[in-house]
């Protein structure tokens, strides 16, 4: 399958490494990677800081972008980040239909029909949970509150997890609490935010994990940054980067 | 008012009104996660009734045809609203009752004053009510020298305690039973000054009190939880029986409801009757619930007079109609006010209620509280918007499906709007200005490539793994608690084109 | 008043103004059980349970009269409850013969007695209009059987009769057979508080104490 892969600007800028990993795992499955140069940016920022007039702007700049993909023969688009699809999928025809433009909104429906989150392309759309990987270390999964909720992920990215060698797969307390990140929510209230990172980080401690994982770069960037704050020693990984690694001990960088 | 010394009185400043505090929701919000007691109290009873209600919820096979129907009977009522107002009006009236409206809070509290005055009753007894709070009648009735007793054993708490409520359902959530056994040694009339915090030994206190109060009051005032339109039937759920004692012992009773508590028909209690009590307190169903259709002695087949001789219902707008002009915030108005979703939500959890300063906080109060009072641009409401991270947990449990996210997303938008509106021409803020600034170079990829490359130039700005520079402002409070990333050696572009032109393999 | 009919008219002039000129009005679906289909072994076994969990006390007894009676007479002796409030027609029915060996003033309600007559009865007995099981509810509807709401609420321990063949599984079979013009009490448990810390606390204003008799 031709699969465009929609990087995300946050993966594209500070996290590449779950990018790469994403496309080491699905060319290792046998599929073809093609990347649209001209993405940027969803708009979610923007549309969730209440700037939907500049969101606009993004969406259709997004929505043609991956229509001319799918248009050229790319069958669905991918992305290692749940908040970034629900993005897509919840929020870019509304944001067209607020602001009274109808026909983009019937496009970015369209693109949003074809945009999975990593873990959903993988299990629904390609039909692996075994994708060959091998990780010998104790690893805690958080659910992104955006896979979880708005996409309904469900325990995907766990069967994912479940099949890769060596892994010691560690049930993470009170996982569906959101860890406290929510974009500009982290900048906005910033002390409510620390607060939820903080018990998050105690969980994960709790866990005795040497590695976080989860779908999302951004939340696993505000945990990763509790974790190193706190000097907790455990490292976040996206779950693309676990799923890509071949070579358990080497793999954690 | 003044805090008194030792008093479990969380309450700081006086808020502007029952709907709306003096502080923005960071500011309130801060102190709050400052009081660790108030944080182990509210850590501790949300987490008990998320565990109830997920118990009782999960034994519901139709629990997702339930909320089907009841986000759909909350549609049709919006849509249908002024022909079910008039019918419950006429049905209530033929059945000997007196239908009232108010436009807003002062009108409702004029009415209700001039309504008790007319008995020449100087006290009257109350069930916890959140329309009566919204109007804040408890303070006008006592302006106008009437004593209103607030009988829910959280909403005496409250009183005695002269503190606000913090919660829809439990308003004394932030108060633990040793803070609540304080205010009764201290404040209870007659009270044994002996008393244990045992809960049950508490409520026995409340108990006592209140009886002689019950048997000799004359006026009953109340909310409603739901109100049919095609019998004037009206419904108040609760759990202690002071509800009954109000409903049921005074000769006149008087009932303040806002206008989108109506329901088409009878048959429409059956799916909410389901809904309420598993999704609030976490039981089946409640110990009682009361229904009353006007003066009920009008009733054939029954043994003659049963409950008040006068009964008045006070529909109330206060902001409503503005709520349901808008076509996305208008699912607010479907709230049944269960609280299911101040039980989940992690922001709650943490500052407690007072922090959004209004009676109704949570979820449910960032998208009720700003839209009754009406986004600005510049007032204290238009921060409850932000008091989410989005996370989606209350428009799981929401028993009628108010996507409260996606609201929250468009309060915001509306918040921008009436900023943008109001500065004109005048300077943006300089967080507008980073949003341009953002979407300008996002909208076009060589500007977006261009300034992730120049990222990396932004690493002298960085000292310890921290941020210095111009950055630093925006993101002082995130990176307080928060070690930053290292930036990488190379953006994925730029990966990607050294791929594709052979620089090296994937 | 003309000002009541201003508001009146500005309020429907608000809403119709918001709501548009013909808003979408959705059909509602009713995807949810309506029945539950159970048999009266199930019901009686599930009402008896939900309302244990409650911490009613549930006494059975066969149907008739005299069996109706005797368990009655069995719970005042058993709670030591020497004046008991009822509707009339429970009192012919159940309460005639008086309780073995004890002294039991009975009270045959009428609207002459007062909410302060009623705080000096140890309890009252009545009968239900239904019963739910799934919910642990019993109805009160006013009827005969059921009186006037102030005598269920005012004294300490309400004794209510529910025959088995007044029992349906769900709240949608309740509705369906209740008459909304009637004052209804559902009554799920005796009264309760979950006001402090959200720890349950039984007994609080109404009646500490629910027995219910379910006969047949
Ligand atoms: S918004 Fe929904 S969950 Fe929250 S109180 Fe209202 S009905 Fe309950």
């Amino acid at each position: 399958m031709r699969i465009a892969l929609f990087v995300t600007c946050l993966a594209d800028s500070l996290f590449p490494e779950a990018a790469r990993a994403t496309v080491t795992v699905l060319e290792r499955l046998g599929h073809e990677v093609v990347f649209p140069t001209a993405q940027t940016c969803c708009g979610q920022m923007h549309t969730n800081t209440g700037y939907q007039g500049h969101a606009l702007g993004l969406v259709e700049h997004h929505v043609t972008t991956f229509e001319r993909a799918l248009d050229e023969g790319a069958e669905a688009v991918v992305a290692p980040s749940g908040s970034c699809v629900g993005s897509v999928r919840h929020q870019h025809a509304m944001v067209a239909r607020r602001a009274g433009d109808e026909a983009l909104a019937q496009r970015a429906e369209r693109v949003a029909e074809q945009t999975f989150e990593l873990s959903e392309l993988l299990v629904d759309r390609l039909g692996v949970t075994d994708v060959g990987a091998s990780f010998p270390h104790r690893v805690t999964y958080h659910p992104t509150c955006h896979s979880l909720r708005m996409l309904r992920v469900g325990d995907k990215p766990l069967q994912l997890l479940r099949e890769v060698r060596g892994i010691d797969l560690v049930e993470l307390p009170a996982a569906d609490e959101c860890c406290g990140f929510g974009g500009t929510f982290a900048m906005k209230n910033a002390d409510t935010s620390t607060a939820m990172l903080s018990d998050k980080v105690t969980h994960v401690r709790e866990t005795r994990a040497a590695v976080l994982t989860a779908g999302d770069a951004s939340c696993l960037m505000h945990m990763g940054g509790g974790l190193r704050h706190q000097r907790t020693g455990v490292r976040t990984m996206h779950l693309a980067e676990i799923l890509a690694s071949t070579d358990g001990a080497g793999a954690v960088s | 008012m003044s805090t008194y010394l030792g008093m479990p009185s969380r309450r700081v400043q006086e808020p502007s009104s029952p709907i709306q505090g003096v502080r923005d929701f960071p500011a309130a919000a801060r102190q709050a996660l400052g009081d660790s007691v108030l944080r182990r109290n509210l850590g501790h009873a949300t987490s008990v009734i998320r565990g109830k209600r997920a118990a009782v919820v999960g034994e519901v096979p139709d629990w997702e045809a339930l909320r089907d129907s009841a986000e759909a009977i909350k549609t049709e009522t919006m849509a249908r609203l002024p022909e079910l107002l008039e019918q419950l009006e006429a049905n209530v009236t033929a059945a000997g009752g007196t239908v009232h409206w108010a436009r807003d809070a002062d009108e409702a509290n004029r009415i209700v004053t001039e309504l008790v005055r007319a008995t020449g009753e100087t006290e009257v007894v109350k069930v916890k009510s959140m329309a009566t709070q919204e109007i804040g009648l408890n303070e006008h009735l006592e302006d106008e020298g009437i004593t209103a007793y607030e009988t829910d054993l959280a909403e005496l708490i409250v009183q005695l305690a002269e503190d606000q409520p913090s919660h829809i359902l439990v308003p004394a959530i932030h108060l633990s039973r040793t803070e609540i056994r304080e205010v009764f040694a201290t404040r209870m009339p007659g009270v044994d000054p002996l008393l244990t915090s045992e809960p049950r030994a508490l409520a026995m206190a409340a108990r006592t009190y209140l009886r002689e109060l019950f048997l000799r009051a004359k006026v009953g005032v109340s909310g409603a939880n739901f109100a049919v339109a095609e019998t004037g039937t009206l419904t108040v759920v609760e759990s202690e029986g002071n509800g009954r004692m109000c409903l049921t012992l005074p000769e006149t009773l008087i009932t303040v409801m806002g206008i989108e508590k109506v329901l088409p028909r009878w048959r429409d209690l059956e799916v909410f009757l389901q809904l309420l009590p598993r999704s609030s307190t976490g039981e089946r169903m409640n110990p009682y619930t009361t229904f009353w259709t006007g003066t009920t002695g009008h009733t054939e087949g029954t043994t003659g007079p049963d409950g008040p001789k006068e009964f008045h219902l006070v529909l109330l707008d206060n902001g409503r109609t503005d709520v349901l002009a808008d076509e996305v915030g208008r699912a607010a108005l479907h709230c049944i006010r269960c609280s299911a979703c101040l039980n989940v939500c992690p922001v709650y959890e943490r500052t407690g209620g007072h922090s959004y300063g209004s009676v109704y906080p949570g979820p449910i109060g960032a998208i009720l509280s700003p839209q009754l009072t009406g986004l600005t641009g510049d007032s204290v409401n238009d921060s409850l918007p932000y008091a989410s991270s989005l996370c989606g947990a209350c428009y799981d449990v929401c028993p009628v499906k108010i996507d409260i996210p996606s609201i929250l997303v468009d309060l915001r938008a509306r918040h921008v709007e009436a900023q943008q509106s109001r500065t004109g021409l005048r300077v943006p803020s300089p967080e507008a200005v980073a949003m341009a600034a953002a979407a300008y170079v996002m909208r076009d990829e060589k500007r977006f490539a261009a300034a992730t490359r120049s990222m990396r130039w932004g690493r002298p700005f960085m000292k310890d793994g921290h941020l210095r520079g111009p950055l630093s402002s925006v993101m002082t409070g995130w990176s307080s608690s928060r070690d930053v990333p290292t930036l990488p050696d190379q953006t994925f572009r730029e990966w990607w084109a050294e791929r594709e032109s052979g620089g090296h393999g994937g | 008043m003309a000002t009541v009919g201003e508001a009146r008219t500005e309020i429907l002039r608000r809403i119709r103004s918001a709501i548009g000129e013909e808003p979408h009005v959705p059909v509602v679906p009713r995807g949810y059980r309506t029945e539950a289909g159970y048999d009266v072994d199930v019901l009686r076994e599930l009402l008896t349970e939900r309302l244990q969990d409650y911490k009613a006390q549930v006494v059975a007894c066969g149907d008739t009269r005299e069996e109706i009676s005797a368990a009655v007479s069995g719970v005042l002796v058993e709670h030591g409850l020497t004046s008991v409030v009822a509707p009339p027609r429970v009192v012919v029915e159940w309460l005639e013969e008086p309780a073995s060996g004890q002294q039991v003033q009975v009270v045959a309600d009428d609207p002459e007695v007062s909410t302060g007559d009623l705080d000096g009865v140890a309890a009252v007995v009545t009968g239900a209009a239904l019963a739910i099981a799934e919910t642990g509810v019993i109805v009160l509807d006013g009827d005969v059987w059921c009186g006037r709401r102030a005598i269920s609420l005012v004294p300490d321990v309400h004794v209510c009769v529910v025959r088995t063949d007044q029992v349906v599984g769900l709240p949608p079979e309740a509705v369906a057979r209740l008459d909304p013009r009637r004052p209804q009490t559902w009554v799920a448990g005796p009264s309760a508080t979950s006001d402090i810390e959200l720890d349950r606390v039984e007994g609080v204003h109404g009646p500490r104490t629910l027995v219910v008799v379910l006969a047949g």
